[in-house]
């Protein structure tokens, strides 16, 4: 179980910005550690953003995302109250979900 | 009752027998639903492949209208924040590469209803390098636009 998703979604006017904050270690299976043992490969290859039940964004990551990566999205038309979720699937099967109401 | 169930996992093909049921949309697992991970283009190791594995990314034509933002220098190539913006009619997904990664495609982004086609993604840059934005479009055209960033200090490795 990965650590919470932070989403912020901000309306201005017709247009709503929409920030999320994975939080992941996202490890290339190429960093060592201190004593020289290659960390192994770790990272979130998929990814769902859902408006009010509907996904308006999917995404495929490669581990050259950074570690704890922040997205930044736009959507038109979104309103307070609509719901956004994101949910991530990482390399190891671990997964995650949350969801805001917009304020 | 139990005499079926056995029957049913003796068989071992309980879900071969509900697989007539997935396409009626009874039955739907939701890993399915998920965008799978387009593991053949994100395993290539140069450019080429990458482009060519994504969906002849290799022929796209160069477009003024996908802009790409971001530093021309790089102090630290573990998080460069790149934005990309698509101005092209119908833009479907955008794909961001860099050329001289180990891996060159970094992230592939599809939209659908309300989002709009823009990105703001942090990557990992391993050298200086061009990065690329592959636009497809809901007609199946492809277009790309180039950005170079020069990094100082890399940020695949140790």
């Amino acid at each position: 179980m990965g650590e919470q998703i932070k989403i912020r979604a901000q309306i201005k006017g017709d247009m709503t910005d929409i920030r999320i904050l994975m939080q992941h270690p996202m490890e290339t299976g190429q960093r060592k550690d201190d004593k020289g043992q290659t960390l192994a490969m770790h990272f979130i290859q998929t990814f769902t953003v859902s408006h009010n039940g509907k996904t308006m964004i999917e995404g495929q990551l490669n581990t050259s995302v950074s570690k704890n990566p922040l997205f930044a999205f736009k959507a038109r038309g979104i309103k307070v109250g609509d719901k956004i979720s994101v949910s991530w699937q990482d390399s190891a099967g671990d997964k995650r979900q949350d969801e805001i109401v917009v304020s | 009752m139990f005499e079926l169930r056995r029957k049913l996992l003796k068989g071992g093909s309980v879900a071969a027998l509900l697989s007539p049921l997935l396409g009626t949309g009874l039955l739907v697992p939701t890993s399915v639903l998920a965008a799978d991970w387009n593991r053949p283009a994100f395993g290539t190791r140069n450019i080429g492949d990458a482009l060519k594995a994504y969906g002849n990314a290799n022929t796209a034509s160069e477009s003024p209208d996908i802009v790409i933002s971001a530093p021309e220098i790089a102090e630290n190539g573990a998080k460069v924040e790149i934005e990309i913006t698509s101005n092209i009619e119908n833009t479907r997904s955008l794909a961001i590469f860099a050329d001289k990664n180990p891996m060159p495609l970094s992230a592939i982004l599809e939209f659908s209803g309300p989002a709009l086609p823009y990105a703001r993604v942090q990557l990992k840059l391993a050298e200086t390098t061009r990065v690329r934005a592959v636009v497809k479009t809901l007609d199946g055209k492809t277009h790309v636009a180039f950005r170079e960033i020069k990094v100082t200090l890399g940020g695949c490795g140790g």
